[in-house]
């Protein structure tokens, strides 16, 4: 597999279905989140950045003096001179340039470790797993669709700028919002009462044509964002990226760049999905990782120095996770099969930089993999309160676990 | 249901969209010939575009020669997607569609393989076994030069495995999650060990020294494997009929799951092959409910239209042809490029502000092309053209809100048939 897009989880998952349909979970405008200023909850912000694909957090966050990490993977271990040290033994990967610094400021919080039981190694399922926040039985909510049903249900509040719904932001009464960053002009001659008309809902039609007509009707809510408030952000847009089925996010830079612009317009939005996607590397593993990880270092510290410097922005909170991890051992194509437990990347308002939870052995290993330290649902808990203000045991299922800065 | 209903709703399914006077004939055939006549190219092999089998440049190449040759892979594959798209465009049976859905399967991209003719040597290899019992489709799909250089196959190796290729083949392809482990994925991987891939040849071989030939136990079975045995063990698995009922059915039923029923029926005429799959399919009780349900794919919803329009795109200037692959690329569906290893979405996926908008733009595109279609529904009456509209098309029938939308464009019969390309009806079926 070459490249792991967000799409083929989707369609994996079935995750988006019947709830966040029905809920009509939908497009919106740039300019209806930018409405919606000066509403915003008093309160913190979550964004959330997906690496689709399963990064390898022991190239990520690097044991590099535990002589067991180097003798596992000859060829694909970082040494000393390479690595971007921390402390306590353990460095960055050299793409991470930007997040070394944020490190040294005590503005990064590395929690190692986390993971959850008997884990899956497939992308689809852990990827379920980590969106649905249910290790046991993927269910068909998302972790932070369920927080949207809680807080009223306004798509709004929660939102993505990729053409499709994540699982994530798929609740049970509601859904998270996906927020286009292109431009949808109209082809010549069709005109509003085209969309109108398509756009109306038909008694009897099936759940899928209505969901057709309903697109003609998110259409016309999208008009006139060329010459709107948007207009900066559609020339950001590059050609090539929009395709019309979540497929391909756009670059993380232009996602973080209108997280940013929502941010500092006071949007009420108070939860932000973003993604990056292509980190399953099962062969010639350490450029590729070294430039993807390059591809994440220098837009998300460029949007954390940039949110630090205005009001609002001093509210934000970003989390960076992955499906999963790597196997520890190195395979014989320079690159590392799936494994499991890996770092949760924390930066942002309150975020105490500094290392977290215990690192996982490299020598007592479950069936050549790394056991986990930290469940993700104490991770998920420490957001859910300390940044959006809500009962974690309500949206976790009675998860009691928290983790805590201290 | 009507008898031409009925027809319609086969053939929109097991075939690229009818012709209004394919369902013509088959409303006067009835709906078991027509299905017994569709399913009857299944099988057949077909003559390939000729092109150079072309390999990677030599070890030391320059950069303007290894330029050269990226660039000659890139048009030969603009070559063989033209191909394909010509194929589906002019062949009338269920043999493009199953095809088509093979690929979506085992779903490997062009992305990586970088050869056209890899990829339509894995194509032939749909075709000549994709409607048989499904042993000899996976005994070859284990050889398969383009799958095995798109899941790193040729890099796993008795030294350490990798086992990207053993995991996707049990979870995609032939088990679906949950009917292996861990374990079963690591002895997989061994018993794939040592193939490699010669580009130029076009072929597949296993080298003995790389090969790990200790026993394992696989699925519950200890012992020496090796491809064939591997495949007959994974292809009698219990879970490995439904799992591939489930997976046709997602494709031709409906978006949502088969019932346990109509997935047991599927399951048990499968072991046939997959023809008679197709055939449980369409004869199930539970196909004829579905008609609305299933969200055209992409490539479904374009090549059903030329289809209807009468248009060949392997005949069109250059100009055209790169406009239609546009079109796809902008839905979000080119052949030879699935998205990942686990294909393309399925349903409301499909159904977004972006693809709706391209509808409309594309709907105006095909039209363009269309002269004769235009010329007939300008040669009809006014008041009978939406009628005369969804005839083509091969829609049952236009909810009010659309009819109202269409009969406001009827004076102009090209802005009506790209409206009606564009309509929520056309986009599913």
């Amino acid at each position: 597999m070459d490249t792991i897009t967000r799409r083929r989880f989707l369609t994996a998952s079935g995750v988006v279905g019947a709830g966040a349909l029905a809920a009509g979970g939908s497009a919106y405008a740039l300019r209806d989140i930018l409405a919606t200023a000066g509403d915003r909850e008093p309160g913190r912000i979550l964004v959330l950045v997906t690496l689709y694909g399963g990064n390898d957090g022991l190239n990520t966050v690097i044991p590099y003096t535990d002589p067991a990490y180097a003798a596992a993977r000859p060829g694909l271990a970082y040494d000393d001179g390479q690595v971007l040290a921390l402390e306590d033994g353990v460095g960055l990967n050299p793409g991470l340039k930007g997040l070394h610094k944020l490190y040294g400021d005590q503005r990064l919080a590395v929690v190692r470790g986390v993971g959850y039981p008997k884990p899956d190694r497939s992308h689809f399922r852990s990827m379920d797993i980590w969106q649905t926040a249910a290790p046991e039985r993927p269910g068909t909510t998302g972790w932070l669709g369920r927080w949207l049903d809680t807080a009223g249900g306004d798509p709004r509040l929660a939102i993505s700028f990729e053409p499709v719904l994540p699982p994530l932001l798929a609740g049970a009464t509601s859904a998270g919002a996906t927020v286009p960053g292109g431009a949808l002009t109209l082809p010549k001659g069709v005109t509003k009462p085209v969309l109108d008309g398509f756009g109306t809902a038909a008694a009897g039609e099936s759940p899928a044509q209505a969901r057709a007509a309903g697109c003609f009707a998110d259409l016309v809510r999208v008009q006139g964002l060329m010459t709107d408030v948007a207009a900066e952000a559609e020339e950001d847009d590059a050609e090539g990226q929009a395709t019309a089925t979540g497929g391909q996010a756009p670059p993380l830079d232009q996602q973080l760049a209108l997280v940013a612009r929502c941010v500092e317009a006071g949007a009420a939005t108070r939860v932000y999905s973003v993604s990056l996607g292509g980190f399953d590397l099962h062969a010639d593993e350490k450029t590729a990782q070294e430039a993807l990880l390059t591809k994440l270092d220098k837009p998300l510290a460029a949007f954390v120095e940039r949110m630090a410097g205005t009001k609002a922005g001093r509210d934000v909170v970003v989390a960076v996770y992955s499906e999963f991890g790597r196997r520890v051992k190195a395979n014989a194509s320079d690159g590392t099969d799936h494994g499991t437990a890996s770092n949760v990347l924390l930066l942002g308002a309150g975020i105490k930089g500094g290392l977290y939870g215990e690192a996982p052995s490299l020598t007592d290993l479950d069936d050549g993999d790394l056991r986990h330290t930290v469940d993700f649902r104490d991770v998920y808990a420490m957001l859910l309160a300390d940044v959006l203000g809500a009962d974690p045991e309500r949206i976790l299922d009675g998860w009691r676990g928290r983790l805590t800065f201290s | 249901m009507t008898e031409r209903v009925a027809v319609s709703h086969l053939l929109r399914r097991l075939t690229f969209g009818p012709t209004a006077a394919e369902v013509d004939a088959a409303e006067r055939a009835g709906a078991g010939a027509t299905l017994h006549k569709v399913l009857e190219p299944i099988g057949r092999t077909v003559e390939l575009p000729d092109l150079d089998p072309g390999g990677t440049p030599p070890k030391g190449a320059s950069r303007e020669e290894k330029q050269k040759a990226r660039q000659a892979a890139r048009a030969q594959l603009t070559t063989a997607t033209r191909w394909w798209l010509g194929r589906m465009a002019t062949e009338s049976g269920a043999a493009e569609k199953l095809t088509f859905f093979w690929h979506g399967h085992w779903a490997t991209s062009a992305q990586k393989v970088r050869s056209a003719p890899l990829m339509l040597a894995q194509q032939q290899t749909f075709r000549r076994y994709g409607g048989g019992a499904t042993g000899p489709l996976v005994r070859a799909m284990l050889r398969d030069p383009a799958l095995i250089l798109w899941l790193d196959g040729q890099k796993n190796t008795r030294k350490a495995p990798n086992e990207n290729l053993a995991r996707e083949l049990m979870e995609l392809f032939t088990l679906g999650v949950g009917s292996y482990g861990e374990a079963d994925v690591k002895a997989g991987a061994r018993v794939l060990t040592g193939w490699q891939v010669d580009r130029a040849a076009g072929t597949a071989e296993l080298l003995p020294r790389r090969h790990d030939d200790a026993p394992v136990t696989l699925l519950g079975s200890t012992g020496r494997f090796d491809v064939d045995s591997y495949a007959d063990l994974l292809v009698r698995h219990p879970a490995h009929a439904p799992f591939l009922a489930q997976r046709l059915w997602v494709r031709y039923g409906s978006g949502t799951a088969p019932g346990p029923e109509t997935t047991a029926r599927l399951a048990a005429a499968g072991r046939t092959g997959t023809s008679a799959m197709l055939r449980a399919l369409a004869t199930d009780p539970a196909f004829a409910a579905t008609t609305g349900q299933l969200v055209k794919q992409p490539v479904e919803w374009l090549v059903g239209a030329v289809r209807q329009l009468g248009v060949n795109p392997a005949k069109l200037p250059e100009n055209k042809q790169k406009q239609l692959l546009a079109g796809l690329r902008a839905l979000g569906q080119v052949p030879f490029r699935p998205p990942s290893v686990g294909g393309w979405p399925v349903g409301a996926a499909w159904l977004t502000t972006s693809s709706a908008r391209s509808r409309l733009q594309h709907g105006q595109t095909l039209t363009a092309l269309a002269g004769a279609a235009v010329e007939d529904l300008a040669d009809t009456g006014r008041d009978d053209r939406v009628e005369a509209l969804g005839r083509l098309l091969v829609v049952d029938a236009w909810t009010d809100r659309t009819a109202a939308v269409l009969r406001a464009a009827a004076a102009d019969p090209r802005r009506l048939l790209a409206l009606g390309l564009a309509s929520p009806e056309y986009a599913v079926h």
